[in-house]
């Protein structure tokens, strides 16, 4: 073992070296990976968060979908009762309407059949005064019992 | 390539040799042509292929490291970025592992301590006559590849680290306070001097044991290789087995080179954890 100067040039050389991995190597690379790990962190913590939103979303969608639903059943139950109510309503008014027409109708029979029992009766009057007439020809005077005829008349 | 010198002790000599410049004792500057050369160099005196490995590979890696650094985005790492990214975070855990105090210091120094080391400890990997033979076709005639197998390189990172630990002490601690750790326990106050013997050796044994641990382990390995490498020269039955050899002892030393970087690294800091540690 020979000791000489290369031991001061070692150490020179060795001082300068660490001086500039300190300076111009570790910072950067160390830095590099620093930001390297946050930025992996916050990626996780995004895709976590990222995670959380779509649960959110979908339990949403899910609530949306039966609010929907029910309020679509609500129309739909609506929808059946009012057409029940116009069903009933039209048939309501069909029957009003029948009835209507029937009264009418019956009504107008009544009349007419007034009509012609009043002609028939005055028919009938007016034959039984014919007969009559023929009957008491001479010893009635149209005149004096026209009273008595339309006493007769009105009984008829 | 063994054939080429006059015996194997000759040939292992020669890989060890470092390429050290500096004055010989006659006045002129020159190479050391031998360890006891080298000695008689004294102190100022430099091993030119440790240094220019070393810093080739340091600065290789940083030029790699700067380059993923400066593209380095937010995106999907590819390619560079996700390895330099890799080593990054690798070390950043075991930081934590081991540091529980808070200092920008420490991480990069970490990594810089691991993949350097790690390079330079890669070079054993390299077969031991390939660069030096390259060398000596350009005319070099020592070149030794592995600057972990050097001490001066292993004592130049452990003393810079033990200076840091030392700094960190005192400023942690006070001046007072890490006195009062080395003297003060764990006997009794009265026994400081021996408190102070026991501490004492156990921080200085810090840095020795930390470059000791690395040079020996890479030494050792290193100088199995150039055993290896020696068969070459025996005959092609040899030869042969010596192939096999050398590549078993690789696939071993891929461990080893590693294990040494990590161990290096992690107890870099561990002492520089426990100069931050208040003691209770």
């Amino acid at each position: 073992m020979n000791f000489n100067a290369t031991l001061i040039g070692q150490s020179v050389t060795f001082i300068f070296f660490v001086w500039f991995s300190m300076k111009f190597v570790w910072p950067p690379i160390m830095n590099a990976l620093e930001t390297r790990k946050k930025q992996i962190a916050d990626g996780l913590a995004a895709g976590d968060r990222g995670k959380h939103e779509l649960e959110l979303a979908a339990k949403k969608a899910a609530d949306t979908l039966r609010d929907a639903k029910a309020q679509a059943a609500e129309v739909i139950a609506q929808a059946d009762k009012r057409s029940a109510q116009i069903i009933e309503e039209a048939k309501m008014a069909a029957k009003e309407e029948g009835e209507r027409q029937l009264a009418a109708a019956q009504a107008n029979i009544g009349q007419e059949m007034n009509r012609a029992r009043e002609s028939l009766r005055e028919q009938v009057a007016a034959l039984a005064v014919a007969g009559a007439e023929k009957i008491l020809r001479r010893e009635v005077n149209a005149q004096t019992h026209a009273d008595l005829l339309g006493q007769l008349k009105a009984e008829l | 390539m063994a054939s080429e010198y006059h015996s194997s002790g000759e040939y292992i000599k020669h890989h060890l040799q470092n390429l050290t410049y500096g004055q010989h004792p006659d006045g002129t500057w020159g190479i050391a042509h031998s360890a006891e050369e080298a000695v008689a160099m004294g102190f100022w005196a430099i091993n030119v292929d440790s240094m220019l490995v070393s810093i080739a590979l340091g600065v290789l890696f940083l030029f790699l490291f700067r380059l993923a650094a400066k593209k380095a985005t937010v995106g999907v790492p590819t390619g560079l970025q996700n390895f330099v990214e890799w080593i990054v975070e690798f070390i950043d855990s075991s930081v934590r592992g081991s540091f529980s105090h808070r200092n920008a210091l420490v991480a990069p120094l970490a990594m810089t301590v691991f993949v350097w080391v790690f390079l330079m400890n890669m070079m054993d990997l390299i077969p031991v006559d390939w660069l030096p033979y390259l060398a000596s076709l350009a005319g070099v005639p020592y070149l030794k590849v592995v600057p972990t197998t050097d001490p001066n390189v292993t004592f130049g990172l452990s003393l810079s680290i033990f200076a840091l630990v030392l700094y960190y002490s005192v400023k942690m601690k006070g001046a007072g306070g890490f006195f009062s750790e080395l003297a003060f326990q764990p006997f009794p106050k009265w026994m400081f001097p021996l408190n102070l013997i026991l501490e004492g050796v156990g921080l200085l044994a810090k840095p020795i044991s930390l470059s000791l641990r690395l040079f020996g382990n890479m030494y050792a390995g290193e100088m199995i290789f150039i055993l290896i490498a020696l068969m070459f020269g025996g005959g092609w039955v040899l030869a042969a087995f010596g192939g096999v050899l050398q590549w078993a002892w690789a696939v071993f030393h891929i461990l080893i080179i590693t294990l040494q970087a990590f161990i290096f690294m992690t107890l870099t800091i561990v002492y520089l954890d426990m100069a931050h540690a208040e003691h209770h």
